[in-house]
């Protein structure tokens, strides 16, 4: 799976992709093959804060969970209802439609200094 | 063993690491988790055939006029009652009652038998019943003589058949016949860890990649596929088998942990009876299976609580793939293990609600 130039990616295995004062939050692709089957998503209401750094939700497959950490701070615009009922998802299009949550970003810039997606795929080829 | 981890392996595992396999750390053996997905694996061995590789358990084979004697007395069930040919799932105790491990006890011969026990209990269980040996029988630690292949599943049958002159329909369930697999001398049992039919084979290790690849390929038809031990978990789970370590510990008795019926206790002296007698006059927890009646999984150690009070622990807990519900089992009161209780699971200082059902999650249609 590509792992697009758009988005900025963190060494727990988040992306992030910015648009404006908006983000959108998820897990990678690698992060999902190594959780394998994922049958539940643990994730914050819409209106509550998410802090860089911080965890804010979580993901399970069969055998574990496995914490979410959020990318950038902001406050959750929609958590993505589709995973409720489809955790599986997660595992089938982690990039796209089964994104985590929405957020309205508190700094814009905090996205800046984490992992172009070259960046990203050469730190999980040394892991 | 791998000069670089320290793990353990079994003779399989460059089978494994060539088939992508996501080895794990268990108990000090490297292990192949899964393969593809846990689930379709689990799938597989519920509907058609799985194939494991379960070559890290351990065997140790007790002989000698008194080996019968010496079996009785470090384990509950009465293997004096065994013929020859038949296997039955019993306990080792320590003198307090508790667990030293759950093994399956073979009879091989009048004065043989062949005892299948856990990897990480191995040694332990060697020396536990070295320890005990005042009938001069020879306790052989046999682990390194044996590679273990689990073939589980409605399929298992028609598989295993096109490698062996054994007729497999003559075995019946918990019972083992020594003949051959595609060609090499085979204890096959018809025993299994997973709820379905099946059988565990015990071959020599330099044989097991042979015997896995010809097993794979006999089982193609079939949609046979290789399963790890994330799947043997949640099938065992589903048919409420227990797992040392989990249900079953050094401070967990047979009663607590619902297995009543592995302890003879009218059959003679053994270890942990005397023990055993007044823990029966008064059992306080007892094991009991629930499932999540809210978002959330229990998982292994989670604390639980009745009416918001603690009032005991999940052992065994995550998804069923068969059912599709969240369950699990755990150690309740014992006025409160029946079917129908509410409790709370604390998942992350949450408390999340569940209740008690009845056990086994699953069993399979008598064929």
């Amino acid at each position: 799976m590509s792992y697009p130039e758009a988005y900025r990616y963190t060494k727990e295995h988040e992306w992030v992709h910015v648009d404006g004062d908006h983000a959108t939050i998820g897990i990678t692709d690698h992060a999902q093959h190594e959780l394998g089957d994922i049958v539940f998503v643990d994730l914050p209401k819409s209106g509550s804060k998410v802090t860089k750094g911080h965890t804010f939700g979580s993901v399970e497959s069969v055998k574990a969970v496995s914490d979410i950490y959020a990318p950038v701070s902001g406050e959750v615009v929609e958590p993505n209802p589709l995973l409720s009922k489809h955790p599986e998802k997660l595992n089938e299009d982690p990039h796209g439609e089964a994104w985590l949550i929405k957020v309205k970003l508190a700094s814009p810039s905090e996205a800046n200094d984490l992992l172009s997606a070259a960046d990203y795929q050469k730190y999980i080829g040394a892991e | 063993m791998s000069p670089a981890t320290g793990l353990k392996r079994t003779p399989l595992f460059d089978v494994h690491t060539a088939s992508k396999a996501k080895m794990v750390d268990f108990g000090g053996w490297e292990m192949p988790v899964q393969y593809s997905s846990i689930i379709e694996e689990h799938n597989a061995v519920r509907n058609a055939v799985g194939l494991f590789d379960v070559s890290h358990m351990g065997e140790i084979e007790i002989h000698g006029p008194e080996a019968a004697k010496l079996v009785d007395y470090v384990s509950t069930n009465n293997a004096a009652k065994l013929k020859i040919g038949q296997a039955h799932y019993s306990a080792l105790l320590y003198d307090h009652g508790g667990f030293v491990d759950d093994i399956l006890v073979h009879k091989v011969a009048e004065h043989s038998f062949f005892l299948c026990v856990n990897a990480s209990n191995q040694e332990k269980d060697f020396e536990h019943i070295r320890q005990h040996n005042e009938f001069n029988a020879n306790v052989d630690f046999a682990s390194d003589r044996y590679a273990q292949l689990a073939i589980q599943g409605p399929r298992a049958v028609p598989t295993l058949q096109k490698l062996t002159s054994t007729d497999l329909n003559g075995i019946k369930y918990y019972w083992f016949t020594d003949g051959t697999v595609a060609g090499t001398p085979a204890r096959i049992a018809r025993t299994g860890y997973t709820g379905e039919d099946g059988f565990e084979v015990y071959i020599s290790p330099g044989e097991a990649q042979r015997v896995w690849g010809e097993i794979m390929h006999a089982g193609s038809e079939f949609g046979i596929k290789a399963c790890g031990l994330g799947a043997r978990n949640t099938l065992r789970l589903e048919a409420k088998m227990a797992l040392y370590g989990h249900e079953l510990t050094a401070s967990t008795n047979p009663f607590e942990a619902d297995l009543g019926w592995i302890v003879k206790m009218d059959k003679g002296e053994f270890v942990g009876r005397p023990a055993l007698r007044e823990l029966q006059q008064a059992i306080t927890r007892k094991l009991a299976g629930f499932e999540m009646t809210e978002r959330g999984i229990g998982r292994d150690g989670y604390e639980v609580w009745i009416e918001g009070k603690p009032a005991g622990w999940v052992t065994s807990g995550g998804p069923s793939p068969t059912l599709n519900k969240n369950i699990g089992l755990c150690y309740l009161p014992a006025d409160c293990a029946n079917p129908g209780v509410n409790l709370q699971i604390v998942i992350r200082k949450a408390p999340v609600s569940a209740v008690t059902v009845p056990t086994p999650f699953y069993k399979r249609a008598k064929a």
